[in-house]
């Protein structure tokens, strides 16, 4: 029983077909990845998913029901973390906002907030500004808000693209925490296949525009990764070869059917 | 007399809708334009206002034709523009000379905060009783106010036009063992000009408010007494069309400062930047 | 530098902050000491006019009322400048349709529009009121609808990804937002403010600071017409000085945001 269901999604811009094909399906808990080559859609299909774009074709269902605007139960984590959070606000008041407007209660918010900046690491800079922390913690906190907005569905849009390299290290293997601790399903776009792989349980890789589908693999890793071990793993080198081979002939056009 | 803001950045790709939006924008505007004129002359002519508080556009506008004419009213926008002009280049002369001076010992500097935060808030309308008295009613009266509103405007900018150099710049002028001047000429000059040139926009916007504002209080010679004048007079039709004539000055400032700015500033790759005042 | 005590660094700062206007002072002071300019009496003379020129009466029934007009004008222009700025703002289309009679109509230099405003309202309070609201409020108006318009993008796609709307929109990322765009109108507004307060006393009125300076002036009361510029002065200077704190606390995020050289990646 899929909780997500994209099917056969489909986004034009005027004659142009950015998306022609695209269906994925997520089980309830399941950790997915999204890799293609640079200008595929990667943002535009998260953007559809998430209800924020109007597809031109095809349908997105939650738990059942279509998703035409941004539903309740779902939390999206963008790549611009500097500029997704609100300068004005401290960090405790970012994340609360989304709860706030929600109407949860005052204690139960609180709860929530707390919470949540303590699975990433930020409990004692709550009232700090987002401007006084460093790129790293303004995507935790990023993350926090969408975490602490309980949602069944996280998207998350190429989140650690601009982040310098041992900064995204401990973030993916935040996410990984987040992802076990509070059982959320997670759609994660990348374009970086050694995350894709690091992370999810499946990888689903997409063709250079108008996109399809390419293929789905299945991530065999043992469920306890780590940066060190899993990383210098053969299966890992095995399945990062493959998804990277399958991108680059997946950078050729796709013939028109 | 706004800050720059830079361009929003595309969200979604979207196929160019440049040109074509700018049309329909250049469009809306012109409509609007007519929207208003519409109004103005509907309002008076139904009765919503009394024609003698507000004439309607079209009569407003034959005055103003008829105004055009006359040698009287050219004079006038050339005595308003001679003044602001004038005053403009003293101001702008005083205050790089004294910002750069003051660039050579950044230490005095420091001692002249309290004095410019204290004089710079003052009105120069404050002023207008002293300028009567010493220049009565003549072309004095504007420069005085007129230039001391946009020094400190052009000043301000200045001051933060020097404090604001490129530090590789200047350590490159060190480590070739430029002279105070040279430094001054090669380094800061560069640097500050953006500043300055915004400086000079604004002041020349304050500087047109003041010497009109001198012109009609005061009785210099200019649109503003024209205003004055026209106002004690038998034609509210004649006011307005005064008014509409210092906005297109207005208008006129704006745009030519903002020319002149942008191309002076071609090379000056970044974006410009402001003080807000 | 030499290492110099606490003491001796206080004293410092007093000296940098004193020390030109004093300079000044004693400047003036040797001018004017000779008695022979008319037009600038000693400093001793000016400080002498002070008592008896502003009484606690002349006070309340001149300084009070000018300031409360001006507060008047300037908070309704405040209002009405933000409210209609926010509404224009958010449209593109309403922002394409205004914007050309906008920016003639704030070309024109606000003085002008005393003489107008007269035509229409005499030479009571509320023309002074009216005259006020009218010259200030393009700034305020103009820059609220640039603040507006230049709300990141990003933020207003987080707001609907989280079901952020209304009110609480409006509130949270519309104007905090623009919050800085429309504390510089509100800033320029207030000169505007005070230059308008000051004219349309001038030209008409019975009562009123400008207008008691411009009686001293034609009285030839010179002490007293500069006791009159200096209080005018430090109305401006105490005007300035209150508004920068209000906006220290408003835009505390902002100078923070800015210092910090932080904010997008």
């Amino acid at each position: 029983m899929s909780l997500l269901e994209i099917s056969g999604l489909r986004k034009s811009y005027g004659p142009v077909e950015a998306i022609r094909d695209v269906s994925v399906s997520l089980r309830d808990g399941e950790l997915v990845c999204l890799v293609g080559p640079s200008g595929c859609g990667k943002t535009t299909l998260l953007k559809c998913a998430a209800g924020l774009l109007a597809p031109s074709g095809g349908s997105v269902t939650l738990g059942g029901e279509p998703v035409t605007a941004p539903p309740p139960n779902l939390a999206v984590v963008f790549q611009e973390y500097g500029r997704s959070l609100f300068p004005w606000l401290t960090v405790r008041r970012n994340v609360e906002l989304p709860l706030r407007e929600k109407k949860v209660a005052r204690a139960e918010r609180d709860r929530l907030v707390s919470e949540a900046l303590s699975a990433v690491g930020l409990a004692d800079r709550g009232d700090a500004y987002p401007w006084e922390l460093s790129g790293g913690m303004q995507q935790r906190v990023a993350i926090a808000r969408a975490v602490a907005y309980q949602p069944s569905v996280l998207l998350m849009d190429e989140p650690f693209a601009a982040v310098d390299a041992q900064t995204r290290a401990e973030l993916e293997d935040l996410i990984r925490s987040i992802w076990r601790t509070f059982g959320v399903t997670i759609l994660f776009v990348t374009h970086d296949i050694d995350e894709a792989v690091y992370l999810g349980e499946r990888v689903v890789v997409l063709s250079g525009s108008p996109t399809v589908v390419q293929e789905t693999l299945t991530v065999d890793l043992p469920a306890e990764r780590d940066q060190l071990t899993t990383r210098s793993d053969p299966r890992f080198t095995e399945l990062r070869t493959h998804v990277y081979a399958e991108i680059q002939s997946a950078k050729k056009p796709t013939p028109a059917p | 007399m706004r800050t720059e803001v830079p361009p929003a950045p595309v969200v979604a790709p979207v196929a160019a809708a440049g040109a074509p939006r700018r049309h329909r924008n250049a469009l809306r505007g012109a409509a609007g334009v007519l929207i208003a004129l519409a109004v103005w002359e509907l309002v008076p002519r139904v009765g919503l206002v009394r024609s003698a508080d507000l004439p309607p556009v079209s009569s407003v506008l034959r005055v103003l034709a008829r105004e055009a004419g006359t040698g009287a009213y050219w004079t006038a926008i050339g005595q308003t523009v001679y003044a602001w002009l004038l005053g403009l280049a003293l101001a702008a002369g005083a205050a790089i000379t004294l910002g750069f001076a003051l660039a050579l010992v950044p230490r005095v500097r420091a001692f002249t905060t309290s004095t410019v935060e204290f004089l710079r808030p003052i009105p120069s309308v404050a002023l207008i009783p002293l300028a009567v008295l010493v220049y009565g009613t003549g072309l004095g009266s504007s420069l005085l106010l007129v230039v001391y509103a946009a020094f400190w405007q052009i000043y301000v900018q200045v001051l933060a036009g020097v404090a604001d150099i490129d530090p590789v710049a200047d350590e490159t002028a060190r480590s070739y063992r430029f002279s105070r001047w040279g430094r001054i000429r090669h380094v800061v000059w560069p640097s500050a000009l953006p500043f300055v040139l915004t400086g000079v926009r604004l002041g020349a916007a304050v500087a047109l408010i003041l010497a009109v504002t001198a012109e009609l209080v005061i009785g210099a010679p200019g649109l503003g007494l024209a205003i004055a004048v026209a106002r004690s007079g038998t034609e509210p039709a004649l006011v307005y069309a005064l008014v509409l004539t210092t906005g297109v000055l207005g208008v006129l400032v704006n745009v030519g400062v903002r020319a002149g700015e942008r191309r002076l500033l071609r090379w000056h790759a970044s974006v410009r930047r402001e003080v807000p005042v | 530098m030499a290492r110099v005590g606490a003491a001796g660094g206080a004293g410092v700062r007093v000296l940098r902050w004193f020390l030109l206007p004093l300079v000044l002072i004693g400047v003036w002071w040797a001018a004017s000491a000779g008695g022979t300019n008319f037009y600038l009496p000693t400093p001793g003379a000016v400080l002498r006019a002070v008592g008896p020129t502003w009484t606690p009466a002349t006070l309340r029934a001149d300084v009070l009322p000018s300031v409360a007009r001006l507060l008047a004008g300037f908070t309704v222009a405040g209002l009405v400048g933000v409210a209609a700025g926010v509404a224009i703002g958010l449209s593109p289309a309403l922002r394409a349709y205004t914007e050309p009679v906008l920016e003639f109509l704030r070309a024109i230099p606000p003085p002008v529009l005393v003489p107008v405003v007269m035509l229409f309202a005499g030479i009571d309070n509320t023309m002074k009121v009216t005259v006020i609201v009218f010259g200030c409020v393009w700034p305020v108006l103009l820059n609220t609808i640039e603040g507006v318009r230049a709300v990141d993008p990003v933020l207003g796609e987080v707001c609907r990804a989280y079901r952020i709307s209304g009110w609480t929109r409006l509130r949270t990322l519309v104007l905090r937002g623009a919050s800085p765009q429309i504390m510089t109108g509100l800033r320029q507004a207030l000169a505007i403010a005070i230059i308008l307060m000051v004219i349309s006393e001038m030209f008409a009125a019975s009562s009123g600071l400008g207008f008691t300076i411009v009686q001293f002036q034609r009285g030839y009361a010179i002490p007293e017409m500069w006791t009159g510029i200096v209080l005018l002065g430090l109305l401006g200077v105490a005007l300035a000085g209150l508004f920068g704190l209000g906006e220290r606390v408003v835009l505390r995020w902002y100078f923070g945001l800015r210092r910090s050289g932080r904010g997008a990646p």
